[in-house]
């Protein structure tokens, strides 16, 4: 199973912001047990969700050099659930950046509805360093992550980066 | 230019923000691992907001030598070495009373010692621009 919880990037601006959609469907199997007659999205799927959009933010910042790795979740708040045919917004806004790391705050929703809101502080491992901490074991998922970049065409600031990543 | 107590309080409610702990214990004594719980990513979230309350740049490595901590030759079995404890003086003049060798580095980190690099940097900073 492919752990992406975005579906669509919507909107990208290098180094500042971005914004990408995720339906809720009942086709995802976990809802089911999520709970029983009643499923709703899992709030921390939801904040995986505001993770990888900002994690793609940091990421494409060095040219998806290195591992962007979450690292604390500083300060988040639930709102509301979202359920399946609900197509969640989540937000990213840039707050620091850095060779060793980024903070970035993140909101969710579904159309005006806010969802949840957090604070994410990334950790950045150097191409030296995330060699030796993880080898090639998340190669499939940098593919990933760099193909949702390359199919969303919506890249602007980002220029020869985003053709680049998906060599 | 800020007086330390004015620093102290503002480092205080810095650290209860990243470490969400209560202000009653973010004493000066209080150490950063020990006490307050922070981890190694805290202390990057630290020197995130201290930058930005205090409008200063915090070099990495500056506040929190991790190349120094996470050298064998300079900590063993979580102390600070003879070595260890030279290099560190060096590192961090402002703490250098609080250093020794055998210092359990768990212990190296205190509220008081942040408030006085922040003192020193704003010094640096007022003197600069005299």
């Amino acid at each position: 199973m492919r752990w992406i919880w975005i579906d669509r990037i919507e909107e990208f601006r290098s180094r500042e912001y971005a914004r990408s959609v995720k339906n809720v469907t009942l086709a995802e199997e976990h809802l089911h047990d999520h709970f029983p007659g009643y499923p709703v999205m899992p709030t921390s799927l939801v904040v995986e969700g505001l993770a990888q959009t900002g994690g793609l933010l940091v990421g494409e910042a060095t040219n998806f050099s290195g591992l962007v790795v979450l690292a604390k979740l500083a300060r988040v708040t639930f709102f509301d659930y979202a359920v399946p045919g609900d197509q969640i917004v989540y937000e990213v806004w840039i707050k620091e950046l850095r060779p060793e790391g980024a903070v970035v705050e993140g909101k969710a929703r579904v159309a005006d509805r806010p969802l949840a809101e957090a604070e994410i502080v990334f950790g950045r491992l150097d191409e030296k360093r995330a060699g030796e901490v993880v080898g090639n074991r998340f190669a499939n998922f940098r593919q990933d992550m760099l193909d949702m970049i390359r199919l969303s065409g919506h890249v602007s600031g980002a220029g020869d980066s985003s053709a680049e990543a998906g060599d | 230019m800020a007086t330390r107590e004015d620093i102290f309080q503002k480092v205080q409610s810095t650290l209860v923000d990243a470490l969400v702990v209560d202000p009653e214990e973010v004493r000066p004594e209080a150490t950063l691992t020990g006490d307050l719980g922070a981890e190694s990513i805290d202390f990057l979230d630290i020197v995130f907001r201290l930058e930005k309350t205090f409008n200063i740049k915090i070099p990495r490595g500056d506040l929190f030598p991790e190349d120094v901590l996470t050298d064998p030759s300079f900590v063993q079995d979580g102390r600070l070495t003879a070595a260890g404890a030279e290099e560190l003086k060096k590192r961090m003049p402002w703490a250098a009373d609080h250093i020794t060798e055998g210092l359990d580095i768990q212990d190296l980190f205190t509220v008081d010692m942040i408030v006085r690099f922040i003192e020193m940097k704003l010094n640096e900073v007022a003197a600069s621009q005299n």
